[in-house]
Formats: structure tokens, C-alpha cells, sequence
């Protein structure tokens, strides 16, 4: 069942389009994640979702009703603000039993949720404290206390987690999961933080400029990104992308990279065969470059090239080499120590390339 | 170096004391003279310490002197003074936080040319508007009567609390309001229980700012009202133009300052809040 439908919808401010035809369709229990750069319209979607803001133009639906003209208390939604939002004056009590206060829940009804919930998040000893006497990371899950009090039809998170350190930002990542697994609810999720994307979420709704680029499960978007702005959006480094060449040799087709003429045999299951001889764009994942003893199925390409810098992460080296006549990132194993100036060889692992199309910058199947 | 630092720090310190010791004269004058007998005062001038401390000055001028031939001392017009500021300070204070409220945080089409005229009133001189009310004042049937005057400083008063309170409500982050309104909070509902709890900082100050403001009006004062209507700064002026004897400067000096002693009270006790809620925002 489609717990949430967007239909062409578009955000206009004055003359400048926000959102541009949004279609999108979130089933009941998905984790859906919309991600991108600032200035997207992320967050606009959300609150047009959320029926704080209005769209210019299309339709909303949650759980199967439209909600043209619905204002946001009877959306039957729960949302979880980046700054929390939390109401100063009142209790972390009185913050979570608010919302049931302004619906008329009977007050023994109240009192057994927020226990309930506050036992779920393990907030009980909070409970009648002020939001100032908290820490960031209590905060936030009082903030998402508020939210669960209410069990609705879908959970709406606009960057929850930025606002904390990193570490505690890794922490209330895993527990959003958890939470999500245990819970089984509906989520739509914003972040800018691709890391968050692909480790929360069922399936990633990448924007850019009012438009989704791509929706589809983080696997997906990972290693088959629909077009370049995917490709050098998701990732941490992000696909090295490089202008190359179509060619045939053998009856195999193969990238040849402008500069340094390395050719790298494309996997069979791509269709480039309309491409031969043409300019194409050829993308390849910072880990499918690495140390030249590095063992990958199916034959590496070796190469030789010059290295420019190296990023010691502890886990493993970020590398910066010149390939094709382009700064590339490679991930080497950590004791492997390369000298920037000198010449090293690289295995490069050629199952995962991709191949975009210069002009239309969508990749070719 | 450290001379010279300490000794721009004294030349600083000896003209500020100048300057506070220099405004305090004349309340120092008008202390001093009210503890002095007439006699006295005739005798050996305006500027002058009192031979014995003339206490009895404060009583009479309180409830027997003699103001335009009703002998009740200023008592009466004090109390006009009261039921004009209270209700006209309360009033005023709580339109003018809604209307903050609504012109920060409920943005609408065309709030700022709102905002605009309402702040306009705050640079309207008094004079301007006096025909104006007059017109009002007389179509009400509220000439000479306090309510009239209550009314006249709550519509003109809503100039500066609204200004005062809408840039303090600025401040208050739209992600609370967002949040409440998923909540199923309506308009009066997110003012009463989250705004309103957020406010005393600047409530202070408006309070403060009004009761200051409407306790000294005068021109209002004379204008609409006569005898036994009128507040205690117009009663004051009736007192000092009793032109049959000599001027009593000591029981004036004393109406002046009982005249005085609420503004004077207010600035001493929320002085401190209203400097700091001058300064404060709605949530850090």
C-alpha cells in the first residue's frame, strides 16, 4: 500500500521554480530518504508533505486521502525538527503530552503513552525536566518522543541528527534504525549527509535543482547511479568520473581513457555498443582503485601512476593519483605507504565501471 | 603607561559624577524644600538645607491642601491617576503582544506595511493627534471622564508594545510554531501556552515603559479633562497656580514628589529587568 503519493507537485516563489513536477510514491513502512545539496528543495517537499507549506501546483496522499486543503494537525503526521523544536517553557512531560492536550486524548490515556514511549526511549528520568537543562543528544530524543506519542500514518524527520557531535550522531543513527525496525512505521527522512542516506534508508530519493534525479534502494544508487549528479553526489570520496572513449578490441568493448590511452574492459551485461568510437564519461568508485597486490575476481586492469597525495584514515589510505590526465581517488590498504611524487602501480577492479553519456549525462545501461 | 590608563580611567569617573550630580540637583532641590516650612523657604531662598524637618508638609499636601477650591490635597487625583495607568498599562501591554505575535510569526501579505503604520504613531507628536481625539472623545460621550483617557493611551500606547514586543518575538525560531501547529495548536492556543510563557522579559519592559509613560502624560491630561476628573500631573499644575497667597514651595515640593514616588518606585524595583529585557532575546 502507498503510505504517501506526490503527484507533479511545484513549489514556485515568485518566478523561480523550487520543486519541478515532484512524483513520488512511498510505500507503507518504507525508510524514504530525500538527500541532495542545500538549496534543493528538500525540505520545501517536506514541508508541503507536512502541509506547513502549500504547493504551487499537484497533489499529496497520505495513506490513500488527499490532502489538498488538510491543514497539518489533520494529516495524521509526526515530524522531528533539526532544531528540535521543543517547546522552552514546558516539561520534556508537557512537550510530548501537548499535542494529545490540543487533540482532547483522554488524560489517563496520555499519562500510560508517555510512559510508554519514554520507557521505548529510555527518557523516564527526564521527564520533568526543562528542554534548556537537556543535552543535545537528549534533545533530540525527546524531540522524537513527541513524535511517537502520536503513532500516525507517517513519521517526517528534517535533519534530525546535524545538529549533534559525530559520534553522537553515529549513535542516534543506529537507533533511528532500531526504531524503525522495531516500530515497522513510515518514514520520510531529509538529509544532506549521504552517509545517513545509504545507511538508513529502504530507498533514496536524490535531488538536485526542484527535480528527484534518482529513487531507488541505496544499493542501486550506489553502483548503478541514474546520471552524473548521482554518481558525484553519493559516496564519501565520490565516484571519480573521467572523459574516455569507447573502443572495440577482440569483440570486447572497452574504455579508453583520453590522456594515457589505459584501457579498461567494460563489464559484458552494458549495452555501450551504440557508443563505439564516441566520448563518453567513465566513472569508477574510489574502492575499485587499490594497491596493485589487491586480489579482485575476474582480472584487474594493473596501471601505473603518478601519486600527488595521501589521506592516512587509520582503516585504510585515500590516495590521490593522476590517471587519464585527472586528480583520481583510490582507497589503498592502510600499511601500503605510497610517497607523493613517485610512481605506483594500482588494481583497478573494471566489474563496477560505469559509462555516462557526456552530452545527456545519464548513464548507459 | 599603567599612570596614565589609571588616570584617563579618574578623568572618565570625575565627569560622569558631574554629570549624574548635575541631574540630581534639581530632585535633590525639590527633596530638600519639601521637608522645609514656607517661612523658611521665603526667608532663606530655594536652594537651601531645612532648619527642622517639616514632615507635616506631605500630610497636607496629601488629603487637605487646597487644589482649585477642593481642599482634599492631591489624594484624589492620585487615585485618578491609578485607575487611568492600570488598566490603560494592562491593556495596552497584552494587544500590543498579540500583535507582535501575529506580525513575527504569522507572516501574511503585506504585515510589514501593518508593522509600518502601527510603528508610524510612535514618531506622531502628541499635538497632532489631540483634534482627532477630541472628535473621538466627544462622539464616545468620554470627555472629562478617566475611561476616556484610558482609552486615548491603550490605541496610542499599542505603538511602542507592539513595536517593543514584535522584535522580540522575531527571535523566536518558526520551527516552535511549525511544530505546535502539527501539535493541532491553533492561532490563541500556540499564544497562550508557548509564546506567552517566553515573554516576561519583554512583558517587563512594556509594563514599565507604558506605566512610565502614561503615569507623566500631561497634555492629555489638562486637555480632556477638568476638576475632580483630572489625573495627578494636571492637578499638579492647578496646585502650583494658586495665585491668592504666597507660593508654599515646601507642600508643592512635596506633591511633586508624591506625584513622583510610583514612576520613581517602578524604575527602582524593575530598573535591573528592564535593562536586561531591553537586551534579551526570546530563546537563546
Amino acid at each position: 500500500m502507498s503510505a504517501l503519493a506526490i503527484r507533479d507537485v511545484w513549489k514556485r516563489y515568485g518566478a523561480a521554480p523550487v520543486l519541478k513536477g515532484i512524483d513520488l510514491d512511498i510505500d507503507s513502512g518504507e525508510f524514504a530518504i530525500l538527500v541532495g545539496p542545500s538549496g534543493c528543495g528538500k525540505s520545501t517537499l517536506l514541508n508541503i508533505i507536512a502541509g506547513l507549506d502549500i504547493a504551487s501546483q499537484g497533489t499529496i496522499e497520505i495513506g490513500g486521502r488527499p490532502m489538498n486543503g488538510v491543514a497539518a494537525k489533520d494529516r495524521n503526521i509526526a515530524m522531528v525538527f533539526q532544531s528540535y523544536a521543543l517547546y522552552p517553557s514546558m516539561t520534556v512531560r508537557q512537550n510530548m503530552t501537548f499535542g494529545m492536550e490540543c487533540r482532547r486524548v483522554p488524560k489517563r490515556q496520555q499519562i500510560d503513552t508517555v510512559n510508554r514511549v519514554a520507557k521505548l526511549l529510555q527518557i523516564e528520568a527526564l521527564l520533568d525536566r526543562k528542554p534548556s537543562q537537556l543535552s543535545g543528544g537528549q534533545r533530540q530524543r525527546v524531540a522524537m518522543g513527541r513524535a511517537l506519542v502520536r503513532d500516525p500514518l507517517l513519521f517526517l524527520f528534517d535533519e534530525p541528527l546535524s545538529n549533534l557531535d559525530a559520534k553522537l550522531r553515529v549513535e542516534m543513527r543506529m537507533e533511528i534504525k532500531r526504531l524503525h525496525q522495531r516500530l515497522g512505521a513510515t518514514i520520510v527522512y531529509v538529509t544532506h549527509d549521504q552517509i545517513e542516506a545509504m545507511t538508513l534508508a529502504t530507498r533514496i530519493a536524490v535531488m538536485n535543482h526542484g527535480e528527484i534525479q534518482q529513487f531507488a534502494e541505496p544499493d542501486t544508487v550506489y553502483h548503478r547511479p541514474a546520471n552524473l549528479f548521482v554518481a558525484r553526489f553519493m559516496g564519501a570520496p565520490p565516484m571519480n568520473t573521467l572523459p574516455a572513449r569507447v573502443t572495440a578490441e577482440d569483440g570486447r568493448l572497452s574504455a579508453m581513457l583520453d590522456r594515457d590511452g589505459i584501457r579498461l574492459p567494460l563489464p559484458t551485461t552494458m549495452n555501450a555498443g551504440a557508443y563505439l568510437d564516441r566520448a563518453v564519461v567513465l566513472g569508477i568508485r574510489p574502492e575499485c582503485i587499490a594497491e596493485h597486490n589487491r586480489r579482485f575476481e575476474d582480472g584487474a586492469v594493473l596501471v601505473e601512476a603518478p601519486v600527488e597525495m595521501t589521506e592516512p584514515t587509520g582503516a585504510e589510505t585515500i590516495v590521490l593519483l593522476r590517471l587519464g590526465g585527472h586528480d583520481v581517488l583510490g582507497r589503498v590498504a592502510p600499511d601500503i605507504r605510497l610517497k607523493p611524487g613517485e610512481r605506483a602501480r594500482f588494481a583497478l577492479d573494471t566489474r563496477k565501471i560505469c559509462l555516462f553519456d557526456p552530452v545527456t549525462e545519464r548513464r548507459i545501461e | 603607561m599603567p599612570s596614565r590608563i589609571a588616570l584617563s580611567r579618574l578623568a572618565i569617573h570625575a565627569t560622569l559624577i558631574a554629570f549624574a550630580a548635575f541631574w540630581l540637583v534639581p530632585l535633590l532641590v525639590v527633596a530638600l524644600n519639601a521637608l522645609r516650612s514656607t517661612e523658611d523657604i521665603a526667608h532663606a531662598g530655594v536652594i537651601g538645607l531645612p532648619h527642622e524637618l517639616m514632615w507635616s508638609n506631605f500630610r497636607e499636601t496629601w488629603s487637605s491642601y487646597c487644589i482649585s477650591q477642593h481642599c482634599d490635597g492631591i489624594q484624589p487625583y492620585f487615585w485618578n491617576s491609578m485607575r487611568m495607568v492600570i488598566p490603560a498599562t494592562i491593556v495596552s501591554t497584552l494587544l500590543g503582544a498579540l500583535n507582535g505575535y501575529s506580525l513575527s510569526l504569522w507572516r501574511f501579505r503585506g504585515d510589514n506595511v501593518v508593522f509600518g503604520i502601527i510603528t508610524l504613531g510612535v514618531f506622531l507628536p502628541e499635538q497632532i493627534r489631540l483634534v482627532p481625539w477630541v472628535i473621538v472623545l466627544r462622539d464616545l460621550g468620554l470627555f472629562n471622564t478617566i475611561s476616556g483617557l484610558v482609552m486615548i493611551h491603550i490605541v496610542q500606547g499599542l505603538s511602542f508594545t507592539t513595536l517593543f514586543c514584535r522584535n522580540y518575538y522575531v527571535s523566536i525560531p518558526q520551527d516552535l510554531l511549525k511544530a505546535a501547529r502539527i501539535d493541532g495548536a491553533g492561532f490563541f492556543r500556540i499564544f497562550w501556552r508557548i509564546v506567552l510563557p517566553l515573554s516576561p522579559p519583554i512583558l517587563i519592559v512594556t509594563v514599565i515603559w507604558q506605566f512610565t509613560g502614561i503615569w507623566n502624560e500631561y497634555l492629555y491630561g489638562v486637555t480632556f479633562t477638568a476638576g475632580e476628573q483630572q489625573p495627578v500631573t494636571a492637578a499638579l499644575i492647578a496646585l502650583s497656580a494658586r495665585l491668592s497667597d504666597a507660593p508654599q514651595y515646601g507642600e508643592q515640593s512635596a506633591a511633586v514628589l508624591l506625584a513622583a514616588a510610583p514612576t520613581l518606585l517602578v524604575y527602582l524595583f524593575g530598573g535591573r529587568y528592564f535593562l536586561r529585557g531591553l537586551t534579551a532575546g526570546a530563546v537563546k
